[in-house]
């Protein structure tokens, strides 16, 4: 076990975080959904249509390009609708949960490449190069877990877990058979995870320290040629669930947080729900819902669905100060900046309220450094960033695009003098790049 | 406010396509962000940004040059008053060099800001903040005798051809600023150099009226080095003949560009940009390290023949535009080094370059213009070789 120490990044505290570890109980909603978008690198291919039944477990659609590899409905019921936009682009599947039929049930003393395949957990897996779901054909130089999550008010993973915890040793074991490397995990020094056929490493610094491809970095950087899957520690805990019980676990504990949360708790729900069963009191007025960390989640309507990571929703105010007058020029250490030409660092650390606004114009890059003190790794971000965006392939190799995932730039992106939107831009070229290599 | 922004969307129509003033739409744009931070919310990535934009960057590089730009009108008054032996208090010092500056001020952010407007209504693009610094640097950094027409052209040259061609704000490879002074520097060389530019020896406007005293020269200290006719010291005075030393030029009592005399005004700035972290201290200060350096090299082999030589290392510092090109022009992030082990280098280089064009070539009084525009052009070789070892060392690594 080693101890890593990460300088380089950013917590920024923002209002609404979780004040205590109460896990809430989430009323049974009765639509869920599942959201091609959230399984990266899948061409969805449905295997149900409208109307048709479907078991908790059972697939929904699989990839184009590898039927193996399939997403499955989180609940029981039967498929509402199919929504299609543009280019009849599948955008969601919306499950009406129904009367309990057995869920699938899987053989766990089988070859696990394939349980894990047909269970649906596979596309819960990531891999580098291009943060997609994992090719079952390839097996990995290592794997990464990561136990924790550094992000703006996002739940204490080990909390999230609770007895679950007990699964992380067979979920250990059983990817240590798919890998010929190491499995390693990334911990917190106060939540050590100690796990035979695992090595530990513990992660000192501010977000994105829990970001697994930062610990990745940190540990054994990922070359050209080489694979590497990663997952958070929840994920892996319900590979081992699977592994022991024989079926999914298909629930989830949510951290609802955020300025505009009344109370912000964890609750428990089912992946997929409406979030609607989670808001409760809160309004929906000029609230910016987020499904996932305020940094990497995705926006979701009032009526919308839980996504994956199926881990956090945050609600934050849309636009707090609508037509501020000469913004740019504010001496109000309420105008919360991490950079000093704004008196907000003269009020110390506390917790602050950001909404959703830009707050300037996009510009050319201009300010040196910016990306580069967000980037715990050993790459010159911007220059990356530049090769990307003039999509010159052999720069981006050179300069570490195997190593980074959109994730990574999060934090860069929040900090950004210039306001590009630069997980896009790093989206954009991992699949163009992607589409070229294959 | 709230009447102003009803009268703005009240005349926005107009300004937008297809409306009578059309053609006025990036005028207009630039004028409302200018007012109120657009009400735009991410909709892709990250949901939350900070504070902190490229107007408010600008215009702490803004704030951070007012001592100087204050300093520098005081100190044209003083110059003028102590070239026409009349005397004055501070406030008419000032007053006179407020009015001696205003115009060139004017005229360079008339030209500078309506080319960029022009650039930005051409290809559509919204109003970009480069040109805010610049617009005050160049008054600062151009003599004050030169004609407002010169400055006009050199300004005009300066925006199109060293930035708008290479694609706008942030995308120059020469420092716009520096490149209006070299332009005025070698386009009009018998305007630019000599005794005549640096001081205003006739009033303006009916203030300060007089005729120059006898023992006037309008030297500066390094003009008069330039011209030092030998011998092992040097005895350096102000414009009417009066000794100076060290003190002086580190409070800026003395003739030369309008915002480059004074130590303390400069200071002061670079103060505010490396207290906001707006400037890279790495630049900075290796500059200065690298001024240093060479000044003491220099100075370890005195020759009457490069009289700059004579000069003790500290003073090399404090006379000419050293200073204010080490903590303005060699920090400007878009023309400089991006890698933190490349500041270091182009720093240094250009606080060494800088003195040893200042002591070893007498055809340039002082180097710091050109040390800086030369190492903006080696820049990216330098961050390129520093890249190229990240580069090497992820090869290697893939090897294994």
């Amino acid at each position: 076990m080693a101890t890593i120490k990460l300088k380089k990044g950013l917590d920024l505290r923002l209002k609404g975080g979780l004040s205590g570890g109460d896990i809430g109980q989430a009323p049974a909603g009765t639509l869920y959904a599942v959201v091609p978008d959230d399984f990266v690198g899948l061409v969805p291919r449905m295997d149900k249509r409208e109307g048709e039944p479907v078991a908790a477990g059972e697939a929904l659609f699989h990839d184009k390009n590898d039927d193996r590899v399939v997403v499955v409905s989180p609940v029981s019921g039967t498929v509402k609708e199919v929504r299609r936009g543009l280019r009849r682009k599948i955008e969601a599947i919306v499950i009406e949960a129904g009367k309990d039929t057995e869920p699938v049930s899987h053989d766990v003393k089988a070859d696990p490449l394939r349980t894990l395949l047909a269970s649906g957990l596979w596309a819960m897996l990531r891999q580098r190069p291009y943060d997609v779901v994992p090719n079952p054909d390839v097996r990995p130089r290592d794997i990464f877990v990561t136990c924790f999550d550094s992000a703006p008010l996002a739940p204490g993973l080990m909390t999230v877990l609770g007895e679950d915890k007990q699964y992380i040793n067979k979920g250990v074991e059983v990817l240590g058979k798919l890998t010929d490397g190491r499995v390693y995990l990334g911990c917190r020094e106060d939540e050590e995870v100690q796990v035979e056929g695992a090595e530990t490493n513990v992660f000192a610094g501010p977000h994105p320290a829990g970001n697994v491809g930062v610990q990745l970095a940190n540990v054994k950087p990922i070359n050209k040629g080489e694979v590497v899957w990663t997952l958070d520690v929840v994920t892996l805990a319900r590979i081992g669930k699977l592994f022991t019980t024989g079926r999914v676990d298909f629930s989830a504990t949510v951290a609802v947080v955020g300025e505009c949360v009344a109370q912000p708790k964890l609750m428990r729900c089912v992946m997929g729900c409406q979030i609607g069963t989670l808001l409760g009191e809160t309004p929906t007025e000029n609230v910016r819902l987020i499904s996932g960390n305020p940094l990497t989640g995705s926006q979701i309507t009032p009526d919308g669905f839980l996504r994956a990571p199926y881990r956090q929703l945050t609600a934050i105010p849309e636009n707090a100060k609508p037509d501020e007058f000469m913004g740019w020029a504010s001496l109000s250490p309420k105008r919360f900046s991490i950079y000093r030409v704004f008196t907000s660092w003269l009020a110390g650390k506390r917790e602050v309220s950001l909404d959703a606004r830009l707050k300037g114009g996009e510009r050319a890059i201009v300010r040196d450094g910016e990306y580069d003190r967000m980037l715990p790794m050993d790459i010159y971000a911007e220059f990356l960033i530049k090769a990307i965006i003039t999509f010159n392939i052999d720069n981006m190799e050179r300069l570490g695009v195997y190593e980074i995932a959109p994730e990574d730039f999060a934090l860069a992106e929040y900090a950004d003098t210039s306001k590009l939107e630069l997980q896009r831009i790093v989206r954009e070229g991992l699949d163009r790049l992607r589409a070229e290599m294959s | 406010m709230k009447a102003l922004r009803k009268y703005m969307d009240k005349i926005k129509p107009a300004f937008m396509p297809g409306g009578r003033l059309a053609k006025l739409q990036s005028v207009f744009d630039g004028m409302e962000t200018f007012l109120f931070t657009p009400n735009t919310t991410s909709h892709s990535g990250t949901h939350i940004h900070d504070g902190n934009d490229l107007k408010r960057t600008m215009i702490t590089v803004v704030v951070a040059l007012m001592p100087c730009l204050l300093f520098a009108m005081y100190n044209i008054g003083y110059q003028h008053y102590l070239a026409i032996g009349q005397q004055a208090s501070w406030l008419e010092m000032f007053w006179f060099g407020l009015i001696a500056m205003l115009p060139c001020i004017v005229v360079s952010y008339a030209v500078g800001l309506g080319i960029e407007f022009i650039g930005a209504q051409i290809h559509h693009k919204e109003i970009q903040e480069g040109f805010l610094v610049s617009g005050i640097l160049i008054p600062l950094i151009v003599p004050i005798g030169t004609p407002l027409w010169m400055v006009a052209v050199a300004t005009a040259f300066a925006v199109i051809f060293a930035k708008e061609v290479f694609g706008g704000t942030g995308m120059n490879i020469f420092n716009v600023a520096l490149i209006t002074r070299a332009f005025l520097f070698f386009a009009y060389p018998s305007h630019m150099s000599g005794d005549k530019p640096f001081v205003m020896t006739d009033g303006i406007l009916g203030i300060g009226e007089g005729t120059v005293v006898n023992s006037y020269t309008g030297a500066t200290p390094l003009g008069q080095i330039a011209t030092h006719a030998g011998g092992e010291t040097l005895a350096l005075t102000d414009v009417v003949g009066n000794p100076i030393t060290t003190y002086d030029a580190f409070m800026g009592w003395i003739a030369g560009s309008p915002g480059e005399t004074s130590m303390v005004a400069i200071l002061i700035g670079a103060v505010i940009l490396l207290g906001t972290g707006i400037a890279s201290w790495r630049i900075m200060c290796s500059v200065f390290a690298g001024g240093l350096a060479m000044a003491c090299l220099v100075h370890a082999f005195p020759s009457p023949t490069y009289a700059a030589s004579l000069l003790a290392p500290f003073a090399q510092l404090c006379y000419g535009g050293f200073a204010f090109a080490a903590v303005f022009m060699a920090t400007d992030p878009v023309t400089g080094a991006r890698t933190h082990i490349g500041q270091y280098i182009y720093g240094f280089l250009i606080g060494v370059i800088a003195i040893l064009i200042r002591v070893y070539n007498s055809g340039y009084p002082e180097g710091a213009m050109l040390a800086v525009l030369l190492m903006n052009a080696f820049a990216p070789l330098i961050d390129h070789c520093v890249v190229s070892f990240n580069i090497k060392r992820r090869l290697a690594r893939a090897k294994q």
